[in-house]
């Protein structure tokens, strides 16, 4: 037998399905092929429709960057600035249909490199301080014509962190490095009229603005109905497989992702270079949004109107103690990313004790992830469903 | 060992086929290569996933170990003060650099228009530490060319590699091509090298699976080998003895591609080190030539720059990757049938003489790496694998003609999780057949069975090497 689970959690597992069979007097309990069908198709309007919420915020981002290339001020940048954020709140969400091979993340054709890489290291871009002729951007030897080919090429050349494209790519040329404790980066404006390889930085901005919401709709076209895309392979693929996918999602989402990569080594570390969004301070923002995408799956309740039986219903018909417990693990991990105080960053100052109650709020938050995802393994296999999460 | 007849391969197959429907034999290899620390995904992050026996606590330090693998380390002074102290001379920023996504890096691209990391040159010259037994390094070089500095310092020289082309033709008349690279030091920038300089390439491999290498008893690696091949099967399998700074004393070597390193913390803190020019304190000095002036004169990152507790860190995480599953393994409805057929073949043709397929896992101190029963198809111990593949450079008890047996997890993953695959010390064999061809020494007979074979019993053991 193939262990993917901790022999204590099967056991647990294994605990739970026999007390909700003895508490039902049956095992009959599971729910029908009807129920299952819509869920995933309610599932997959979902997806299409958070995308597409996504992609229309990042259309507004677009033009307010263009709008501030082309007239650089302080007050052109803060609106590109505003629009980032805003664009970003969207997309957050969407990382829960991520980690099954979807078209976010498939193998080949997958764009989730492109777009939401990070850690990043600034550098690779621009310049930081100490190094004013750091990055590509202050190397037109090297690369003479800044386009689209030419950063997609260079995305994670020669190492993880050197990713020149998407979301925190964008953010760095909007904000700079954060330099301060209590406020995020402060790029002058003037890096895009006066400063060295200005009018570079501005086509790299651009550029990587540009890149993103073409890989956005190309995920929106991947979920689009009408057929001929992943969506139709998706449905068609039979309910356990679909269930296994989306599953999968909010679990990695939930632990290795959220509660890992982007909170516990942060915290841990105490090291901004681990915070999500480190130069425009978003980051518990950028969890929130995280933690929402996984409530959207299980209560199957999307941006954009779309709703419909989600996973919590599934499991409701298998094992109503199970759900019920899942229900209220993710209403406490929501209220407990929700309770984290911005910045984020003034939780990780060397010096602020462990008893701070800001350092509280993350540990609190990383622990109630930890929980639901052990609970979302659970859902799964009352479901006949086996999922492989870190 | 000498080549089986045909027909005693035939015979063999056909008893083997017979045997298996017994009780007590495997149906077919085991898809749980590294026991309980595998995990059944062959996606681009395959290599990169924590194994999934992990306490909560070891998850949160494996996490921060992905983080430090995977930053790019940075000129001192910087503000993020964490993170500087790159070189001053150096092959690659991060770790990740050359493992990317825990994988497999590339010798350079001959046609210079793909920039690939991964490939470094080790120097010495003959003779041995008198009191280690460890290489002398080049008195202007040290042991390592490192090809890259910081601002105001001088990288050491840059990788020359001259390419002649092989030509061969497998036992049906197919014909092959192999590549055979030659490397020289260009543009040395602190006068020549030593006029009797040794020279190893070294490709950067996946790192799934260290822990369960290390936590295999020494003892039983120790068992299976015969130095002075006592059983006359043309196949020695020799043990390399190496220095272990931790303890200050000879301990089994068992990482690098001549087992040169005894742990997995002292191959991490060698290529902290030696690739990035990160101190520790297994390596508190920076690695400066006594002519290197800049180099020495250069602001450090801190005394040192990887404090042990981010040491220990990074080692966790590097012995805790988990193993992928095979693909197409074991007896289930996913079982391939060519899969099985090529694992039967990769014994009869003798492959498993040295790429031995299963160990126990001993006593470890991470429970998850306790006790295992393992896969990796490789004995541990060195083999002469004949001058074709030679480097001529020994290292502690290896010889120049000497490699360690590589494991083989993670093999056919290698492209989905690294865009290409180049296998060998020195990244040469383009593909798992050229790996094979490359094979002499104690290696050729098993090599003139395969290129022997048919094609089509070819592609099946092809096909279970691209199944681990």
């Amino acid at each position: 037998m193939k262990l993917n689970t901790p022999l204590p959690l099967l056991a647990a597992t294994l605990a739970v399905l026999g007390l909700a069979a003895a508490a039902c007097g049956s095992d009959d309990s599971s729910p029908d092929q009807a129920t299952l069908d819509a869920a995933v198709s309610n599932y997959a309007s979902g997806v299409h429709s958070s995308y597409l919420v996504s992609l229309q915020s990042a259309v507004a981002m677009d033009a307010a960057i263009d709008a501030f290339v082309e007239a650089p001020s302080a007050r052109s940048l803060r609106a590109a600035r505003q629009a980032w954020l805003v664009a970003r709140d969207d997309y957050g969400p969407t990382e829960a249909f991520r980690f099954y091979g979807g078209p976010i993340d498939d193998s080949e054709t997958g764009t989730e490199g492109l777009i939401n890489a990070w850690p990043l290291d600034e550098a690779y871009i621009d310049y930081v301080e100490g190094a004013p002729g750091a990055g590509i951007v202050n190397d037109p030897g090297a690369f003479p014509a800044i386009d689209a080919d030419l950063l997609v090429s260079l995305n994670e050349q020669g190492g993880e962190a050197n990713v020149s494209t998407g979301w925190h790519a964008i953010e760095f040329l909007l904000w700079g490095q954060d330099l301060s404790l209590d406020g995020p980066g402060d790029r002058p404006y003037t890096d895009y009229t006066t400063a060295a390889n200005a009018d570079r930085r501005a086509d790299y901005l651009a550029t990587a603005s540009d890149l993103l919401v073409t890989h956005l709709r190309e995920l929106v076209e991947a979920w689009a109905p009408g057929g001929g895309n992943y969506r139709a392979e998706f449905e068609s693929a039979g309910s356990n497989e679909a269930l296994r996918r989306i599953i999968t999602g909010i679990g990695e989402l939930s632990r290795g992702e959220l509660a890992g990569e982007r909170m516990n080594v942060a915290y841990s570390e105490r090291s901004q270079e681990d915070e999500h969004s480190c130069f425009s301070d978003n980051t518990v923002s950028d969890i929130v949004g995280n933690a929402r995408g996984i409530d959207m799956v299980l209560t199957g309740s999307y941006p954009g109107g779309v709703s419909g039986p989600g996973v919590l219903d599934l499991v409701r018909v298998a094992d109503p103690d199970l759900a019920n417990r899942l229900s209220s693990e993710i209403t406490v991990s929501m209220g407990a990313v929700r309770a984290i105080p911005s910045p984020f960053d003034q939780h990780l100052v060397d010096g602020v004790s462990d008893d701070d109650p800001g350092r509280r709020s993350v540990l609190t938050g990383i622990e109630s992830l930890e929980a639901q995802t052990d609970t979302i393994v659970d859902a799964a296999e009352a479901l006949g469903v086996t999922i492989n999460v870190s | 060992m000498r080549r089986p007849a045909r027909t005693a391969i035939l015979a063999a197959a056909a008893l083997t086929a017979a045997a298996a429907c017994g009780p007590g034999r495997p149906a077919g290899p085991a898809p749980d290569l590294g026991g309980e620390t595998t995990r059944d995904d062959a996606t681009l992050n395959a290599f990169g996933l924590p194994a999934p026996n992990l306490t909560n606590e070891q998850r949160r330090l494996f996490e921060r170990g992905d983080s430090l693998f995977t930053q790019n380390w940075v000129t001192a002074p910087a503000s993020t003060d964490a993170r500087d102290g790159l070189g001053p001379t150096f092959n690659a920023q991060s770790c990740s650099s050359c493992h990317l996504r825990d994988g497999r890096g590339a010798p350079p691209d001959p046609a210079g228009e793909q920039a690939r990391l991964g490939l470094l040159l080790r120097l010495s010259v003959p003779g041995a530490d008198p009191v280690t037994g460890a290489p002398v390094g080049d008195p202007a070089y040290g042991g390592q060319l490192q090809d890259r500095a910081v601002l105001g310092v001088e990288p050491e020289g840059r990788i020359g590699i001259d390419y002649q082309t092989i030509e061969g033709a497998y036992g049906d008349g197919a014909r092959y091509e192999l590549v055979a690279p030659t490397y020289r030091v260009l543009d040395p920038a602190f006068g020549p090298l030593a006029p009797d300089i040794l020279i190893g390439p070294r490709l950067a491999p996946q790192i799934v699976g260290m822990g369960l290498l290390e936590a295999v008893p020494a003892s039983d690696i120790l068992a299976a080998a015969d130095p002075d091949d006592a059983d006359g099967d043309g196949i020695s399998g020799r043990a390399n003895m190496v220095w272990d700074a931790r303890t200050g004393g000879p301990a089994l070597g068992r990482f690098g591609w001549k087992a040169n390193v005894a742990t997995v913390e002292q191959q991490a803190a060698g290529a902290f080190h030696g690739d990035i020019g990160i101190t520790s304190g297994l390596h508190p000095d920076q690695n400066c030539p006594p002519p290197q002036s800049a180099c020495s004169q250069a602001i450090d990152g801190g005394r040192p720059e990887l404090p042990d507790s981010r040491l220990a860190t990074v080692t966790l995480y590097t012995r805790t990757l988990a193993v992928p599953a095979m693909r197409g393994a074991g007896d289930g409805a996913d079982a391939d049938a060519g899969v099985r057929a090529g694992w039967e073949l990769f014994e009869q043709i003798g492959c498993t003489s040295c790429h031995t397929p299963t160990h126990r896992t001993g006593a470890a101190d991470i429970a998850a790496l306790a006790d295992q029963t393992i896969h990796p198809y490789t004995d541990l111990l060195l083999h002469d694998m004949g001058e074709g593949l030679a480097d001529g450079r020994p290292d502690f008890g290896a010889t120049g003609r000497e490699w360690r047996t590589p494991p083989l997890w993670g093999l056919g993953l290698i492209d989905e999780v690294n865009g290409a695959r180049f296998l060998l010390h020195d990244g040469r064999a383009r593909t798992i057949e050229e790996a094979i061809l490359w094979h002499g020494g104690e290696g050729e007979a098993a090599r003139e069975a395969f290129r022997l074979l048919p094609a089509d019993d070819r592609r099946k053991l092809v096909a279970f090497l691209e199944a681990l």
